[in-house]
């Protein structure tokens, strides 16, 4: 074989090395999912699997801020989160934990109330320790789901609703009964 | 600018000087149409030298901006334009070019090969550059001017870019074609043209440093081609690679970049690595210590360069595992790095040292290169990076591995072979002082930076709190002296060439390989006509 062809054929291969390079650069794709995957890392973009309400406004963003009190009642009440984002027609889930600190059993009742006041309104409960009263015996603590929805319907200019939940007793159903 | 003209005029001079030489055509034609490798190895260092000077000024205007807090001279977008084109310009128009233009100088004459492998495909992959650095230039001019993405071209600042963003992909394209074209040309000339009993082992070290790094050259730039097209068809054919509004992912492009760019950076520093390897012995007056591990260092470098690309982008949201892997398969790199390092050093022990020009730039290399290794240890350390990245860390740790490494080293190779090729000696007084000049310009610019670095300062920001001004104020005044003290050079290479003290047969009495042991000072327009034979 002459220098020339020898030459050429060494130029061949060298031009198919860096041709095949260049489907790396591509071949890179699949591999960087696949390897997310495989790590467990890169899951943002997935679907939940949860079945997807039509009526989510997915263009908004409401903050939801939680708050907690009690009212003469030496009672530990307070969020498990201190706020959450949601879109309006979304369904959340948030807990409370309230814990009954004094030597007796008391009944109480939480009442919430928003801020602003009007966006009450849009903030649909549907299920809450609000609706029934809670006996709580002596040193008993306990976890309370609020699960709620926000109105798609809710003015465009809001975009953080406050609620707060105030504890209070229930008149003659203290730890007597 | 006044280097382009004098460069024309220069061309010119040595256009009818080697007339006689030539078949056929003179003046700018025989620049144009010649397939000489050491014509090509000049006009790919005379393009280097343009470039330089190019992103230079382009340095100077990030500098004036950064000589005081707040907004002086230029707005936000023209100062990330500067500082992308600074980059891109200095690595693929002045440093890979420069050494290039050595290797098309030096390979065949130290190897015994009369001329490239492929003389006139060499012709067309210099001629490729000054299109891709005009398509370069004139994203400047087009509505929104230069892309503003840094030299790393990021999505999804690409995706959003002006038309601007285009010519650049296309200028990457196309210096890409050069870099792979040109490498391709060297692995044969290094493995079919060596002159007889000239075995691979047997080769000067910067044949060595040169082969691999044109293997890495044929293995990563396609990779980068890739990326850049990746960015071109997410902005115009509506795929979605790196678009995040259509699912796609900028991490992605992150891991594709960085396997070519971490790769890219031996590129630079290899061929560097050569020159130096050239430089000590001669001055030393002593063969290069451990040769062959030098040869396996060089390849060691070259393969762990394709597993540590992601200690670029620890903060993106990598696994701890991820994260130590790629931690110490860096860490791992300073082993083959301290072999040369030491090499180098063993090489001076006992010699009989002479201080030239070409020698205090390799002393200078050598020990500012090494610092640009040890602050690139600290950055290699996760815990460490995620606290530095993006800082001015940063910026002075691959200025000193880039400049004081690449750029001291290819000075280095000009004051030491420009004698042999041009038979005229330069001014060595002009040379000690250009070097001492920019030895301490350099460092005051840049070891300020890390200073900058630790305190907090985010690289590629126009403006900057009070509390950074000082050491901003002699980082800016340093750049401005650096810049002046490069003039000093041009006004040495222009006397040198016009009316420069003929060079003696051998200009270093230390230096050993073919070119010049057995070559004539100047060396002819063609040599090795015949090869020679070696015992």
């Amino acid at each position: 074989m002459t220098l020339r062809e020898q030459n050429r054929k060494l130029f061949a291969r060298l031009a198919l090395v860096a041709l095949a390079m260049f489907g790396f650069g591509y071949a890179l794709v699949p591999l960087y999912y696949r390897v997310c995957e495989a790590l467990g890392i890169n899951t943002l973009g997935e679907v939940a699997a949860a079945p997807r309400n039509s009526q989510v406004d997915l263009a908004r963003t409401v903050t939801i801020e939680f708050d907690a009190n009690a009212h003469g009642l030496a009672f530990r009440f307070r969020p498990l989160v201190n706020h959450i984002d949601v879109h309006p027609g979304e369904l959340a889930t948030v807990e409370y934990e309230v814990r009954n600190d004094q030597p007796v059993a008391v009944t109480a009742q939480a009442v919430p109330s928003y801020g602003p006041a009007f966006a009450g309104e849009y903030f649909k409960k549907i299920e809450c320790f609000c609706f029934t009263q809670q006996t709580l015996g002596p040193g008993e603590s306990r976890r309370m789901p609020v699960v709620f929805v926000v109105d798609p319907k809710l003015p465009k200019d809001v975009t953080s609703i406050a609620i707060s939940y105030t504890f209070f007793e229930v008149a003659g159903r203290g730890g007597k009964s | 600018m006044s280097a382009v003209v004098d460069t024309h005029g220069h061309e010119h001079d040595h256009g009818h000087e080697h007339h006689d030489h030539h078949g056929g055509y003179s003046g700018i034609m025989r620049w144009i149409t010649t397939t000489n490798h050491k014509d090509i190895g000049t006009l790919y260092l005379w393009f280097a030298g343009i470039m330089f000077f190019a992103g230079g000024m382009m340095a100077l205007v990030i500098r004036a901006e950064l000589f005081e807090p707040g907004m002086q001279l230029v707005n936000p977008d023209f100062f990330n334009q500067m500082t992308t084109m600074h980059g891109l310009i200095m690595i693929f128009g002045a440093i890979m070019p420069a050494f290039v233009g050595f290797a098309n100088w030096q390979i065949p004459m130290m190897i015994g090969a009369p001329d490239m492998a492929f003389a006139r495909l060499n012709n067309w992959s210099f001629w490729l550059l000054p299109f891709a650095a005009t398509l370069l230039m004139l994203s400047f001019f087009m509505p929104g001017g230069a892309p503003g993405t840094g030299w790393t071209l990021y999505a999804p600042l690409t995706v959003q870019q002006g038309i601007g963003m285009d010519f650049t992909i296309f200028a990457v394209h196309i210096l890409g074609m050069s870099s792979i074209l040109g490498s391709i040309n060297i692995i044969t000339t290094i493995l079919n043209m060596r002159a007889p009993g000239m075995t691979l082992m047997k080769m000067p070290m910067f044949c060595w440093t040169w082969l691999i790094t044109a293997y890495l050259l044929v293995a990563v730039m396609p990779v980068l081609a890739g990326a850049v097209t990746m960015t071109l068809t997410d902005r115009h054919f509506g795929t979605t690679f790196f678009n995040a509004a259509g699912g796609g992912d900028p991490v992605l492009y992150q891991h594709i970049f960085w396997f070519f760019g971490h790769p890219e950076v031996y590129v630079i520093a290899l061929p560097a690595f050569g020159v130096i390897s050239q430089v000590i012995p001669a001055f030393s007056r002593k063969p290069l210590f451990g040769y062959a591990s030098m040869v396996y260092a060089t390849a060691a470098i070259a393969i762990l360069s394709f597993i540590v690309w992601a200690h670029h982008m620890y903060t993106v949201g990598m696994p701890v595992t991820g994260q130590l892997f790629f931690m110490y398969a860096t860490t791992l790199i300073a082993v083959p790095t301290g072999v040369k390092v030491f090499n180098w050093v063993s090489t001076m022990w006992r010699g009989s040292l002479s201080f030239e020009t070409p020698m205090l730039f390799a002393i200078g290399f050598l020990f500012l290169f090494t610092l640009g290794g040890f602050t690139g240890l600290v950055l290699s350390l996760v815990p460490i990076d995620i606290q530095l990245q993006d800082t001015y860390y940063v910026v002075a740790h691959f200025h000193y591995v880039m400049v004081a490494g690449a750029m001291f080293s290819a000075f280095a190779g000009i004051y030491f072979w420009l004698p042999k090729w041009t038979g005229r000696m330069y001014n060595e007084t002009l040379g000690q002082w250009h070097f001492w000049l920019t030895l301490i310009f350099f460092n005051m610019i840049f070891f300020v930076q890390h200073f900058l670095g630790m305190a907090g300062m985010p690289r590629r920001v126009p403006d900057y709190p009070l509390m950074f001004e000082t050491w901003n104020k002699i980082s800016s005044i340093g750049a401005f002296g650096f810049a002046l003290s490069q003039l000093l050079f041009l006004y040495n290479l222009f006397t040198t060439l016009k009316r420069g003290a003929t060079a003696p047969q051998k200009v270093w009495e230390g230096a050993d390989s073919l070119d010049w042991t057995h070559l004539p000072t100047p060396v002819p327009y063609h040599t090795w006509e015949t090869p020679p034979v070696l015992k």
